[in-house]
């Protein structure tokens, strides 16, 4: 549209643009310095921007102990990959179905029900952490990766089924009528006539529920203790407590910690892009 | 065989009574049609045919079987959509073949099925391609197709012609009698336009606010609409009504003229009636005794014909005349009527005064 006739920017334009790059920017960029930084340059006064040396040390404290074999940073690092990752494909397959049957169905109070789920998000996680954890204690879901998986999974099954309501919506319901009429039962047109369809929604929303689950921090230090089960998070924070930081491996694991969501949001970006402005195009 | 009947068909949407009480008989290899303006429950009522809507009462038998709580699949019907629903990701292939594929036909008798429908409907060339890349016109035969390609026990269709041009429309519909015919199957078809109702129909039931308001052949519902609403609702240019009652051999108009009354009229004496003459009927050409006074207050020329408003009072008649027929509003002159065909009607209930015997 209008975009090639604008391309030339106004001066005014690209110097805001550039004081917000460089302010968003910055702090990203000097992580990534100091994990590459040796220890006495992380220190330096006044602080190194391009003559330091590179080393990759950091990032091998990261995965290595000192000692050989594997550190417990990456052991966390595993655990958060199995807890974020396992959350977000029960919430999806949760609540993908849920989405479908809220927008299609005659409910009774459907639109308090709805609301009643959305209330659930309501509190930030420190208000219920307290409860949480005297729960988990009685269940003996303390310090353990399930624990953690649920409590991540009933967080995202919400924002999931309200996520993907909108995305359902869109979709005609006469696909799923024709595809009855054609012989198929409910489920089957669901499945083969209106989930193909919701693909690009389902990734968006599955990116938004991995994000929250890996980046959550609250439920994760107040109810995991143990190294084995730790996420990364909680285990990044703990390289902070002690008499000496050793900020050039929580730089490291910061960005090790990064990488992979936008790697993930990278690959889904296509959908991504679908996902977020579906419903803006008329069909 | 083929045979649809629903019976006392309620359906409400929160405090909308879509359906109240909708009993239709559709008989083996006829062409039913259902007529009424939007909002009367049409579709809500082939929906309910299909099952895909929940009843709050009544039932379904096909071939005199209780289908009331079947699944659609179960119920061996096809329908048409209004908005096509084609399958986007599809081909229009895929689409016509997808009922047999749902009942698990060999892809041989898939092939030979997709082949001779898409033939009779002229898409061959057409077969690869999606949704997006098809014309509405084309998009409505794929989804005819998809209904055709196989013989259920019915076809429902749902105003499959309104989304088309004229042109297509009317080539559509001498298409459908066509398939109809050589078919010999049941078709149930929903629309509000009543010249595609009347020139298609075996039988025709007129809906009006979920309620059957007549059922019959198009002749019937023209020639001797059960109320004072059917009779408004199917014509064009729409029936006259003149406000009046019955006074000894006379009919006396609210507006003060004053007609001889009809050789079949039952109604006593002083009973608010209807005086309902469609535009046919009445003449601005002097022929016969019964004639009103009235004065020149429009002209519609049609090109076969010109609509003549003429002013009685208060009131506006139709008048059907020649296309040649000049005139000035204002200009007073005099309206024939044709009392044998006209109609009245209770002011009160709407109901015909002759519904039951002439």
């Amino acid at each position: 549209m209008a975009v090639s006739a604008r391309r030339g920017r106004s001066a005014l334009e690209i110097v805001l643009l550039t004081v917000l790059a460089v302010v968003m920017l910055f702090p990203v960029l000097w992580m990534i310095e100091t994990s590459l930084k040796e220890n006495r340059d992380v220190y330096a006064v006044p602080a190194k921007f391009l003559d330091f040396k590179i080393t990759l040390d950091h990032y091998r404290d990261v995965f290595v102990s000192s000692g050989g074999g594997r550190s417990t940073l990456s052991t966390s690092f595993l655990n958060s990959v199995i807890v974020a990752g396992v959350s977000t494909v029960l919430a999806t397959v949760l609540g993908v179905p849920a989405a479908w049957a809220y927008s299609r169905f005659a409910l009774k109070a459907k639109k308090d029900q709805l609301f009643f789920i959305l209330s659930t998000r309501f509190m930030p996680p420190v208000v219920v952490v307290i409860p949480i954890f005297l729960m988990y204690r009685q269940v003996g879901l303390i310090d353990s990766a399930l624990g953690l998986i649920l409590i991540y999974t009933a967080f995202n099954v919400p924002f999931t089924i309200w996520m993907m309501k909108g995305f359902v919506d869109e979709v005609p319901a006469e696909y799923e009528d024709a595809a009855m009429l054609d012989g198929y039962t409910r489920l089957q047109a669901f499945r083969k006539f209106t989930l193909p369809l919701l693909v690009p929604g389902i990734a968006a929303t599955a990116v938004f529920a991995l994000i929250f689950s890996w980046n959550e921090f609250v439920f994760a230090i107040f109810l995991t203790s143990s190294d084995d089960v730790r996420t990364a998070p909680p285990a990044i924070a703990g390289l902070i407590g002690g008499t000496t930081v050793d900020w050039g491996l929580v730089a490291a694991s910061s960005v090790v910690f990064a990488l992979p969501v936008l790697v993930f949001a990278y690959l889904v970006r296509k959908h991504l892009v679908a996902g977020v402005t579906l419903g803006a195009v008329r069909r | 065989m083929g045979t649809v009947t629903a019976h006392g068909l309620s359906k409400s949407f929160g405090k909308v009574q879509a359906l109240d009480g909708v009993t239709l008989d559709v008989p083996d290899g006829s062409f039913f049609v259902v007529l009424g303006p939007s909002g009367a429950g049409k579709t809500t009522t082939l929906r309910a045919i299909a099952g895909l809507e929940k009843l709050d009462a009544g039932s379904v038998h096909l071939d005199g079987r209780d289908a009331t709580g079947d699944t659609p699949a179960a119920r061996d019907l096809a329908m048409v959509f209004q908005s096509y629903a084609l399958y986007p990701r599809r081909t229009a292939y895929e689409n016509i073949a997808s009922p047999l594929r749902a009942r698990r036909c060999s892809p041989g008798e898939i092939a030979a099925a997709v082949e001779r429908v898409s033939s009779l409907l002229h898409i061959d060339r057409l077969l690869q391609r999606r949704p997006a890349q098809l014309s509405g016109g084309e998009m409505q035969r794929v989804a005819l197709a998809r209904a055709l390609v196989r013989s259920p026990r019915a076809f429902l269709m749902d105003e499959p012609l309104t989304n088309l041009d004229l042109k297509l429309r009317v080539e559509m519909r001498t298409e459908l009698t066509r398939i109809h015919r050589s078919l010999g199957a049941t078709f149930v078809y929903v629309t509000n336009d009543q010249v595609e109702a009347l020139s298609m129909a075996d039988q025709v039931a007129i809906l009006k606010e979920g309620r059957v308001q007549q059922v019959g052949t198009p002749t019937e519902v023209y020639e001797r609409p059960a109320n004072q609403w059917v009779a408004s609702f199917v014509g064009s240019p729409p029936i006259s009504l003149l406000a009046c009652r019955a006074e000894g051999d006379r009919l006396v108009g609210a507006e003060g003229w004053s007609l001889p009354r009809p050789r079949w009229t039952t109604a006593e004496d002083g009973r608010s009636l209807l005086l309902g003459v469609r535009a046919e009927d009445l003449s601005v050409e002097q022929r016969g005794a019964a004639s009103l006074p009235g004065e020149l207050y429009g002209l519609e020329p049609l090109g076969d014909r010109t609509v003549v408003d003429v002013r009685v009072g208060t009131e506006i008649l139709k008048v059907k005349a020649r296309p040649t027929v000049t005139g000035t509003p204002g200009e007073r002159l005099v309206v024939s009527v044709d009392l044998d065909r006209a109609h009245l009607f209770d002011a009160g209930t709407g109901l015909s005064l002759a519904a039951a015997g002439r």
